[in-house]
């Protein structure tokens, strides 16, 4: 039966010829990081990603209607194991997207979340060879598209929900942090609350439109008893009100994450937003509606599956501490499907200016001889739960 | 029936998009027996000579061999440009090590003149290391027409690809420099290199056997001075462009334009003296002028800039022990 130290005393060795082909790397991370992919508008990436593959000669090169990047890596069975990277970012396309290469650091819009997921994913093909390794397993290697906020995972969904072959399990490559191990997903709600006035401002006082009502509605959210465990919390993302000095708001809007590891807690929390919502309506006689952004459910393969195991152990090999939280991300979508699956992160971040991300470059081979490590651990069947 | 300028634009001008097929490119270098090499001049390029280096390396030597090696020859940068460079693979040389015998003079046109000796390609593309958006077509787009037609000797960059278009006739051309000097200077002594889009560019690939026969003026002139050189030499069938479609960099002051202007024009009419088409010419002066207001006070401010020139490669002892 295979084991995981033959994997664990090879990982100097990854991570050796993973510098050793540090440009292959760096440069696809600086040719993605300088393509804009906002949610929604990630084409000109996917794009790129689908000819890397082709310059790869990998198999089954394919897109699909939501704009998912695809590639095969075949092996010699039918079993299918994903890696995935979203090719989405926070930063709007009109940013400035130039990369800089220092000698430790790269920075850029994006650069860390996801362009380095993506680079990793596009470079595996290559790396792998030059390490000479080749698995028995299929790796499906995907770019996800509309991963993030209003895309509401909608790539790696649809994909799951029309992929027709089993899938052993998936890794999702998020450029940071490195020592990330994610292996469950919260129950998660995001919400947009949208309130609108037609106050006209006479006489003396304050007036504040629908910034009053906001107010209101921020501090009954703030009576809403919340458990501390299972953990649960409700963060007020952003908000925003009105256009100018003197007039009062017409329009108020308010973003809200639920976040708990109780089943149900979210849609309680949610119903009790709801509710309040609706007493404000009531008193105030504005027009306020609450829109459901995205849900995901609470679950995931637990802390002493194999699969996590193996995960820890690895980063522990590479002097690394793992870092184990929750994901909200395109693990959710895969746990839905009861599909084993984990978040692992590259490198760490740099300090950078405003707009901008950073990533250092040395800790990345640690990230990568992590990434293979762990594909390695699967493909030889060592990650399955009932493998006795 | 066309103009010698208009069959030139027609069949010499070509777009990096030719060139895209780097295996063929590749087969083709191998099929000449050709080496090629890059060479990146550099003074305090820090912030973008690391991008330069990975994307070149990965593309053009790693995951397609078309160049045999990538230098960077600098001019005594005080930042970490040949320390960054290095450590993504380059071979970093400090101009004034080449040949010391010969003795050191600044200027970017020393570090090219410097990179014949120190490289062995027979095909030398150099490329300036300040562009933000570089791209592997900076190299192959210029190396592409030198692979394909043994004709062609000296291949320079143009950039084409204006923000807004409305698909009918749009000016084309250089930069500031170029549009108020160097072209109406090549329309009224050497018409037919005013068909050159952008003589200036730092960005060009020529044979080796062309680069070691041209002198090498350090400064300002050097581009101008080779294309007057190329076309006396081996006439304008040596040439050819590419577009590569669009250069992003730092955006020179006036002031510096006009110093650059004065080197420029040095180096064009002592070479026009040298192929008599000028003659009892006075001698050159070598401080440019300008000017400094404060309040209603103005000053002048005096820098002499002088084009010296290296002689032809191959008229180096060294040179001719190494390469002939």
């Amino acid at each position: 039966m295979a084991t995981l130290n033959p994997i664990l005393s090879k990982l100097d060795e990854f991570k050796e010829q993973v510098a050793l082909n540090k440009e292959i790397l760096l440069a696809n991370l600086v040719m993605a990081g300088e393509i804009p992919a906002e949610t929604f508008k990630e084409q000109n990436r996917r794009t790129f990603m689908l000819d890397r593959f082709r310059e790869c000669g990998l198999d089954k090169i394919s897109t699909d209607e939501v704009d998912n990047a695809y590639a095969i890596l075949p092996g010699n069975t039918d079993r299918n194991i994903l890696v995935s990277a979203h090719m989405d970012t926070l930063f709007s396309n009109s940013v400035d997207h130039t990369v800089r290469v220092e000698q430790d650091v790269v920075t850029g819009a994006g650069i860390a979340d996801n362009s380095l997921g993506v680079a990793v994913v596009t470079s595996l093909p290559t790396l792998l060879e030059a390490m000479g390794i080749r698995f028995q397993s299929n790796i499906l290697l995907m770019g996800a598209s509309r991963s993030l906020g209003r895309g509401n995972l909608q790539g790696i969904t649809f994909f799951l929900e029309n992929f027709s072959s089993p899938i052993e399990a998936g890794i999702f490559v998020e450029g940071v942090d490195l020592g990330r191990v994610s292996y469950n997903s919260l129950g998660m709600l995001r919400g947009e609350v949208i309130i609108r006035s037609k106050i006209s401002h006479s006489g003396s006082g304050m007036t504040g439109g629908s910034i009053e009502s906001l107010s209101e509605l921020i501090s009954k959210l703030q009576t809403i008893p919340i458990p501390s465990k299972p953990k649960t919390q409700i963060t007020l993302g952003s908000c925003h009100a009105g256009k100018s000095f003197n007039k009062p708001a017409d329009e108020a809007r308010l973003r809200f994450e639920v976040t708990s590891e109780e089943v149900g807690m979210v849609s309680w929390i949610y119903n009790q937003i709801q509710e309040i919502i609706q007493e404000i309506e009531s008193e105030s006689g504005l027009n306020i509606w609450l829109e459901e952004i995205a849900r995901r459910q609470p679950g995931g393969i637990g802390f002493s599956h194999p699969l996590t195991a193996v995960a820890r152990n690895t980063i522990s090999n590479l002097r690394v501490t793992p870092i184990v939280k929750p994901s909200m991300g395109e693990l959710s979508a895969l746990i839905d499907k009861s599909i084993p699956g984990l978040t692992l992160g590259i490198t760490k971040s740099a300090p950078h200016d405003a707009n901008k991300e950073a990533v250092y470059i040395e800790p990345m081979y640690s990230g990568i001889a992590q990434l293979v490590a762990v594909l390695m651990s699967i493909d030889e069947g060592i990650c399955n739960e009932n493998k006795d | 029936m066309k103009t010698k300028i208009e069959n030139w634009l027609e069949n010499k001008t070509f777009h990096h998009s030719q060139f895209w097929d780097l295996l063929k490119l590749v087969e083709q270098k191998e099929k000449k027996g050709l080496k090629i090499s890059l060479c990146i001049p550099t003074l305090n390029e820090e912030k973008t000579i690391g991008k330069e280096i990975v994307i070149f390396k990965s593309e053009l030597v790693n995951r397609y061999p078309l160049i045999d090696e990538i230098a960077v020859i600098d001019s005594g940068s005080t930042d970490k440009t040949l320390e960054v460079a290095a450590s993504f693979g380059a071979d970093t040389y400090l101009a004034e090590d080449i040949l010391p015998e010969v003795g050191h003079k600044k200027g970017k046109g020393e570090n090219l003149w410097k990179a014949i000796y120190q490289l062995k390609g027979d095909i030398i593309v150099y490329v300036d290391a300040d562009i933000a958006n570089i791209h592997p077509r900076f190299v192959y787009g210029l190396v592409g027409p030198l692979l394909y037609e043994d004709e062609i000797k000296y291949v320079k960059a143009f950039y084409d690809r204006p923000l807004a278009f409305s698909h009918g006739v749009r000016p084309s051309g250089g930069g500031r420099v170029t549009e108020i000097l160097v072209r109406p200077l090549f329309s009224m002594f050497l018409p037919e290199l005013s068909a050159i889009i952008q003589p200036l560019s730092g960005e060009y690939a020529v044979r080796r056997d062309v680069l070691e026969k041209i002198a090498f003026p350090i400064g300002y002139g050097v581009e101008t001075s080779h294309i007057l050189d190329v076309y006396k030499q081996w006439g304008m069938n040596a040439f050819a462009q590419t577009d590569l479609d669009q250069r992003v960099h730092r955006n020179q002051a006036t002031i510096a334009l006009g110093k650059m202007s004065f080197g420029i024009l040095q180096s064009f009419l002592t070479r026009l003296e040298q192929f008599d088409m000028i003659k009892d010419m006075a001698e050159l002066q070598t401080i440019y002028r300008h000017f400094e207001a404060q309040d209603s006070e103005y000053r002048i401010i005096e820098k002499e800039i002088q084009e010296e020139e290296r002689p032809p490669m191959i008229t180096i002892p060294a040179y001719r022990d190494k390469f002939h």
